[in-house]
């Protein structure tokens, strides 16, 4: 058991802006006209799409496979017919565009045949193919797939439910764990039992009392060891590091995971859809989803995955002067790059921005090094050291003084007085020394390549003169063979030396005659024509060589041919 | 297009020079009632010849002037030296502190948060160097009217009515070999230092704990100045009580609790990480108590400050605080 909690230093507390979103019940969202299914949806992988336009499909039905050990299985939303399946700009602030099949809805929302998994003589490897193939993903944001985190082996003692929620303005979770707490704990004993955890810990943030009172209350229907703890609301709280630092008081540091030392953590929506994949065989199709900001109608949504977000932002009828979309909360979303993005299985908010409720950041002035930002900083760093090196270009001393165990929570920034736009200068840091790293790869495969290509000519090199030293040793042996055959023929009874030295010999005698064939063939050229005077030097010269060419005798024992020693 | 976060506190440099205008304010008071207001017509002069600094090398710089000037950085800078200095002060000299703190110590460097020097601190020490005499005028305690003031700092007719400070007087008279003891019979003692000051230095203690109260400064810079001042000065005072005073004499007089809480605690040109801030303020204490005690100048604050400014790189360098999960502890070793 826990006995208390501990804390992180740092963090901030905005204006939570909860209770605009959180008081009405999750409603389900109308069915879109036409759905955009990314095919992206878990980390860094694509799936391969399996259908084809003017296909047919039911909701439910698989339309893309994993093919990568990151990958998850996408499925159809609804039933419908594929019309396309064409690159659309995702939800990311860089407004690239992804792959997505385009499902014209056919309004029956028909699901396709579907059962809960079933455990006879399942084992726990079949369990974690079957999340794969229901598309279960981590819904915090991250995306990652589920069944490569439970799939960790061993030593994990906590399963981390984070229903912590710290951004401002989001709700889903909230209103999840208050409508749905037993669907979630269900799924948690899923995932501990999967992972091999002795105990359940909930997280929620103390300002959610009613998300606290449901949960505890749905905890004494199961016989787990399940405890809900209350936190305090400190942004970022909700951050699977601080999480796990308040519950159990273990810092994860930078490159490590919370596997690592013993914790395994979950979004309370991952565990509640990991418990319909496994129960009813429901594959991650929707999700909730926050809508608040500048609109009439705040509230939560059960969206399909794919609803174009104008629609979703629709819902909740954005007032007039709403100018812009964030995705996310405010200290770690972004701006919407485009209206018609759809919905993806990490996004858990969308708020409707207008310039009031969210003013274009003040004029930034200089740094006065107040030390406000190392006071917010939850990862115990001092930003505005950073910034410094940062804004001098020295990626060396920012790394130095761990620019990569910032998490861009976007406290620093959040406190700064000198309205200094810190993270931003934190992901230019990174992402110069990103470009850097991968030049410096580049070159060092080039150099790779060079060195493996001299080394090829070495080897091949040697591999010749190894050939012919194979080939002189036979003619050696052969030679010798044959005067071992002639002595046998003259019947005389020299031991084994004198068969060598006659090998010797006749591999002498042989080159010898090699090498005068050699000179012989050796022709003056050019010699038609010429005046007398030259021709009489030239016969000469011939005869002085045909003079030296007589009485020479190699001094080596090798053949010609054998090369040098390597 | 905007990146996150999205929101902000609504904190801003103005904000915090201005809470530290208000945390002098108490102790401004004080001085009033010990001295008469004087003192507020320095202030005033100082503030004006500092904005008018400001504000034409912005002009100069290009940078945008009323975002600069409102920040009321220079205030602070003119308020620390008006208080700092001698209140009978010519105004001349005043005004010149004043701009050679905003133009040269501050904006020569590159304007608000890269002086490496505290530009109170510098300008006070350029002009002690410079114009000693008129640096060390100080009024003893008690009443000036506006009128008689206004001729002091026009006119810098002075020496009629000067006394040493409490400091001076400490270090000619145990010098001359009278005891502590003896010294302190002098008129220009008080309760516990110069006689009048122990209040102002109430004063600006009441306002850094404001400050405090604000989180516009931390407990480290203030608390490991007067402990190492009082530390210094406490060893000696156990050596020979005769000849050295008591730490409790040193840290009310001169300028030790406007430093604590307004001086050392500049961030800009002070060190930031929490053990750079004890080992920085410390220091001060401590070379303050030497060139108090054994220098040439009456208080050896200034000095002492731009001393330590000269170590911030190095001690922020070798001080840097365990980062998240690098702290070896809880499991958490990396």
């Amino acid at each position: 058991m826990i006995a208390g909690l501990f804390k992180f230093n740092g963090g901030v507390k905005p204006d939570t802006h909860k209770n605009e979103s959180a008081q009405t019940p999750i409603r389900t969202a109308p069915m879109p006209a036409r759905l955009f299914v990314p095919l992206r949806q878990s980390a860094r992988t694509t799936a391969r799409c399996i259908v084809q336009p003017g296909q047919k499909v039911l909701k439910g039905e698989r339309i893309g496979v994993p093919d990568e050990f990151l990958g998850t299985a996408i499925h159809a939303p609804t039933s419908g017919t594929v019309i396309g399946v064409e690159l659309h700009t995702m939800a990311h602030a860089s407004g690239l565009g992804t792959r997505c099949v385009i499902i014209e809805a056919d309004g029956e929302d028909r699901w396709i045949d579907h059962h809960g998994f079933d455990k006879v003589d399942a084992t726990r490897e079949d369990k974690l193919a079957w999340l794969r193939d229901c598309g279960v993903v981590g819904l915090g944001g991250a995306t990652f797939p589920s069944h490569i985190k439970a799939g960790r082996g061993t030593g994990i003692d906590t399963l981390v439910l984070n229903g912590a929620e710290c951004e401002p303005w989001i709700t889903c979770d909230d209103r999840l764990m208050r409508e749905q707490p037993a669907d979630i704990l269900a799924g948690a004993l899923i995932l501990q039992e999967l992972v091999g955890a002795t105990r359940i810990v909930v997280g929620i943030e103390d300002n959610k009392p009613e998300a606290i009172e449901a949960m505890r209350a749905a905890v004494k229907d199961t016989d787990g060891d399940i405890t809900v703890t209350a936190i305090p609301s400190i942004y970022p709280a909700g951050g699977e590091k601080q999480l796990i630092r308040v519950l159990t008081g273990i810092e994860i540091p930078h490159g490590k995971l919370g596997a690592d030392f013993g914790v395994q953590c979950f979004n309370v929506g991952t565990a509640r859809a990991v418990y319909r994949a496994m129960a009813f065989g429901e594959p991650l199709i929707s999700r909730v989803v926050t809508l608040t900001g500048n609109v009439e109608q705040p509230g939560n949504v059960d969206a399909l995955i794919g609803t174009p977000v104008t629609d979703l932002i629709a819902q909740a009828r954005p007032k007039a002067d709403t100018n812009r979309t964030l995705l996310g909360g405010p200290m770690m979303g972004f701006e919407l790059p485009a209206q018609d993005v759809p919905l993806g299985k990490g996004i858990n908010c969308l708020i409707a921005c207008s310039p009031s409720l969210f003013p274009p950041p003040p004029p930034e002035m200089n740094c006065i090094r107040c030390g406000a930002c190392a006071r917010a900083c939850p990862a115990d760093l001092q930003p505005f050291e950073l910034y410094w090196f940062s804004r001098a270009k020295n990626f060396g001393k920012a790394q130095e003084y761990h620019l990569f165990d910032c998490i861009e929570c976007g406290c620093c920034a959040y406190v700064c007085p000198s309205h200094i736009r810190l993270v931003d200068y934190y992901r230019f840091s990174k992402s110069e020394i990103w470009a850097r790293e991968r030049e410096k790869a580049a070159a060092d495969a080039a150099r790779d390549r060079f060195e493996f290509r001299n080394e090829r000519q070495e080897r091949e090199k040697r591999e010749k003169a190894e050939r012919l030293a194979a080939k002189a040793a036979a003619t050696k042996a052969k030679l010798a063979e044959e005067a071992k055959a002639k002595e046998g023929e003259s019947g005389a009874d020299t031991g084994a030396k004198a068969g060598e030295d006659d090998a010797k010999a006749a591999l002498i005698k042989a080159a010898l005659e090699r090498a005068k064939q050699q000179k012989a063939q050796v022709q003056a050229k050019n010699t038609d024509n010429l005046p007398p005077g030259v021709e009489a030097q030239i016969a000469e010269a011939e005869a002085r060589r045909q003079a030296e060419l007589a009485p020479e005798v190699p001094a080596q024992d090798t053949p010609p041919d054998a090369p040098e020693k390597q | 297009m905007f990146t996150s976060p999205f929101v902000r506190k609504p904190a801003s440099v103005q904000q915090v020079m201005f809470t530290v205008l208000v945390a002098l304010v108490p102790g401004v008071a004080i001085y009033v009632s010990q001295f008469g207001p004087g003192i507020v017509v320095n202030l005033l002069i100082a503030s004006l010849a500092a904005i008018a600094a400001e504000a034409l090398v912005l002009w100069l710089r290009k940078k945008p002037v009323g975002l600069y000037v409102t920040d009321l950085s220079a205030v602070v800078t003119a308020w620390l030296i008006a208080l700092a200095f001698p209140p009978i002060i010519p105004a001349w000299i005043l005004i010149l502190a004043t701009v050679l703190a905003v133009v040269a110590v501050k904006h020569l460097y590159g304007g608000l948060g890269q002086n490496p020097f505290n530009p109170a601190m510098a300008a006070y020490c350029l002009m002690i160097v410079a114009y000693p005499s008129a640096m060390s005028q100080w009024p003893p305690a008690g009443w000036m009217d506006l009128a008689t003031h206004w001729q002091h700092i026009v006119g810098g007719n002075m020496d009629a009515i000067t006394g040493a400070t409490p400091l001076d007087a400490m270090r000619t008279g145990v010098r001359g070999n009278a005891t502590v003891h003896d010294v302190l019979q002098g008129n220009a003692f008080g309760v516990l230092g110069g006689a009048g000051w122990e209040y102002i230095g109430l004063g600006y203690l009441v306002g850094g704990l404001f400050m405090w109260w604000r989180k516009t400064i931390t407990w480290h810079l203030p608390v490991a100045f007067l402990a190492g001042m009082a530390a210094i000065s406490g060893l000696f005072w156990l050596i020979d009580s005769t000849r050295y005073a008591s730490p409790l004499f040193h840290l009310a007089s001169g300028g030790a609790l406007l430093a604590a809480f307004f001086i050392v605690t500049d961030p800009v040109s002070g060190a930031s990480t929490p053990r750079g801030k004890l080992i920085f303020a410390a220091g001060i204490g401590v070379i303050a108590y030497f060139i108090r005690t054994f220098g040439a100048y009456p208080d050896g604050i200034a000095f002492a400050v731009l001393l330590m400014n000269i170590c911030v790189p190095l001690i922020d360098m070798k001080t840097q605080p365990a980062v998240f999960g690098h702290k070896g502890s809880n499991g958490g070793a990396s």
